[in-house]
């Protein structure tokens, strides 16, 4: 008779579960309010400092002791090169080490012992990648303080973050798909770019995203390579000395005087439209390559 | 749109706007051209910013670079031969001078200015004019538990006393502590501590018990928020002033700034230029950044040390 059993020792207590339900979904309220306060008060915050310091100089301007002179000209290109050379560098290597795990990697402790190591590359501290870079990158191969230099650190920073991104994106791809590729008579090359990537590249591009939008406000790597302080000169390849705009920020933040806080968040401000653009476009391509994919 | 392809566009869209930027660029030249790379202390930083600043005005085609290491971070780079100057708030210590002789490296020491460490409280804190270095020793030497101003001098009142000063990452920590607590490094560590300037200003000009240290020039940007205190070394009260720091009678927390200089650079004409200008400029530009300028023979003998 279990099933009396049971019965009788139901109680409904329907109030009481209500009661509940409504307090989990005040606290998960709450949860999502704290992250949208927060992110809306450091906006909000920056741009009242700093509004007023954006100008046409602001932009085209190399730093200054003058705040009204100081710009960050020289700090913007170094940026959109070092996102340019991280990009380039990053991302290619890190979906190839992703499709290799996921497709062509035997499942033996070698292979989970790398994805074990690559997991835990990507809570390495940032610094450690400066020393990194300054190890490998200046003394051993002797390409000097550069952007290349500054690009493929961060390049390695980030790496991790695509990898592990892409494998998700990877796995996600039905196996049918591959099954029906390879029933047509198609190789594992022509499986993994015909029908595997395709399909994967809105993860991709998401991880993207997440790996570039933490490239981009790092600064302590790039200290470790001694990236300058002061500079007068946008840089023109990819062997010149450079500075990015969060060191540009960082400096102008230690600043005492009058102005340079102001300037601080102006550069903060140029900082969010650089990240923010740089993703629009990756989700542009992502909306774009979904929707093809849906069809 | 094939989703390989988009990606493959945005590989090319990067690659063709790096080609785009490396097109841009190029100024005027007046004839001086070349790279002169600089690194070291955040002390000196703000003198050679601004000079470097105003030398890129006359000569647009010369690139000055200033990097931020460390007076320590910009000696191993000078030591290598790596840097054309470096910035450094103290003398080079012997071994580091020992190195830069294996390594072939001759360098020139050039004082530029005299930076002035600052003890401040808050305003609203009238009972302290001045402090004995015994005083301050007593309150920032290592496990001290004074943590009332009256336990600093029995006719202060019965107020909790709270510390601020630069973290462990700075020269002017290096500097205090080695002057107050006779070993560099060497402090009580249950203070509030910020490698940034601008957050010990807020702390003490916003807290009456407070007692905290930084750099003239900090100081001198903020006389609205903070007061100084003299500082008695045995030979009376002295008040850290331009005039009191430059003579050296501020002491012992006054402490020169300096250029070391790559002997090897000096050949080349852009190095011997920019030297030229920065001793001509270095007493307006350090007084501007809130030093004290050292002193127009000083800035002479730098140029004939270097044959300039």
């Amino acid at each position: 008779m279990a099933f009396a059993d049971r019965d009788r020792r139901f109680r409904p207590k329907l109030p009481r579960r209500k009661r509940w339900g409504t307090a989990v979904y005040a606290m998960l309220v709450l949860s999502i309010l704290v992250g949208i306060v927060g992110l809306v008060t450091l906006i909000a915050q920056v741009v009242v400092e700093g509004a007023g310091w954006l100008s046409f100089g602001f932009i085209t301007n190399f730093p200054s002791r003058f705040p009204e002179r100081a710009g960050v000209w020289a700090a913007l290109w170094g940026t959109v090169w070092i996102m340019g050379i991280t990009f380039l560098f990053a991302v290619p290597v890190g979906v190839g080490a992703a499709v290799y795990l996921e497709e062509y990697a035997p499942k033996n402790r070698l292979t989970r012992l790398i994805e074990l190591n690559i997991a835990n590359l990507a809570g390495v501290p940032s610094i450690v990648y400066g020393l990194l870079g300054l190890a490998v990158f200046i003394s051993l191969l002797g390409l000097g303080r550069t952007l290349l230099t500054g690009g493929m650190t961060m390049g390695l920073l980030v790496m991790p973050i695509v990898i592990i991104s892409s494998r998700e994106a990877i796995r996600a791809v039905p196996s049918t798909y591959r099954e029906a590729a390879y029933g047509l008579g198609a190789t594992r090359f022509q499986v993994v770019i015909g029908v595997v990537l395709p399909q994967a590249v809105p993860g991709i591009m998401t991880g993207t995203i997440l790996a570039m939008s933490r490239a981009i406000g790092e600064a302590a790597p790039m200290i470790a390579i001694a990236a300058l302080t002061f500079v007068t000169f946008a840089p023109t390849g990819p062997m010149d000395r450079f500075t990015v705009l969060p060191i540009q920020i960082y400096s102008w933040v230690q600043d005492p005087r009058e102005g340079f806080s102001g300037l601080a968040a102006a550069g903060i401000i140029v900082l969010l439209v650089v990240l923010l653009s740089m993703n629009a476009i990756a989700i542009l391509i992502r909306n774009k390559t979904q929707t093809r994919s849906e069809e | 749109m094939n989703p390989i392809r988009s990606l493959a566009t945005l590989v090319m869209l990067a690659g063709s706007l790096l080609a785009l930027a490396a097109c841009g660029g190029g100024g005027d030249d007046t004839g001086l051209s070349g790279t002169i790379e600089i690194d070291g202390s955040s002390t000196v930083f703000p003198i050679t910013q601004a000079v470097a600043e105003d030398f890129y005005i006359l000569h647009p085609g010369a690139r000055v670079n200033v990097s931020v290491s460390g007076t320590g971070g910009g000696f191993k780079r000078l030591i290598t031969g790596e840097t054309d100057i470096s910035n450094a708030s103290r003398r080079i210590k012997d071994a580091e001078a020992e190195s830069a002789a294996a390594n072939g490296v001759e360098f020139i020491e050039m004082r530029v200015a005299t930076d002035g460490l600052s003890v401040l409280v808050n305003l609203d804190n009238d009972f302290v004019e001045c402090l004995t270095v015994d005083e301050l020793h007593l309150m920032w030497s290592p496990g001290s538990t004074i943590n009332n101003w009256n336990q600093v001098r029995p006719s202060y009142p019965d107020q909790e006393l709270r510390l601020y000063g630069p973290d462990t990452d700075s020269g002017t920590f290096d500097y205090f502590t080695e002057e107050i607590n006779g070993e560099s490094q060497v402090s009580r560590s249950d203070y509030t501590a910020s490698a940034d300037d601008n957050v010990l200003v807020q702390g003490v000009g916003g807290d009456k018990n407070a007692l905290g240290y930084f750099g003239f020039a900090y100081y001198t940007e903020n006389t609205d928020k903070l007061r100084a205190i003299a500082i008695d070394n045995g030979a009376g009260c002295v008040e850290p002033t331009v005039e009191t720091i430059e003579s050296g009678e501020y002491a012992p927390l006054s402490r020169p700034l300096f250029l070391y200089v790559n002997r090897a650079s000096l050949d080349e004409e852009l190095v011997a230029e920019f030297l030229r200008f920065y001793m001509g400029s270095a007493a307006t530009l350090a007084l501007e950044v809130g030093y004290v300028p050292a002193g127009d023979e000083v800035y002479l003998e730098n140029l004939q040390a270097a044959g300039l």
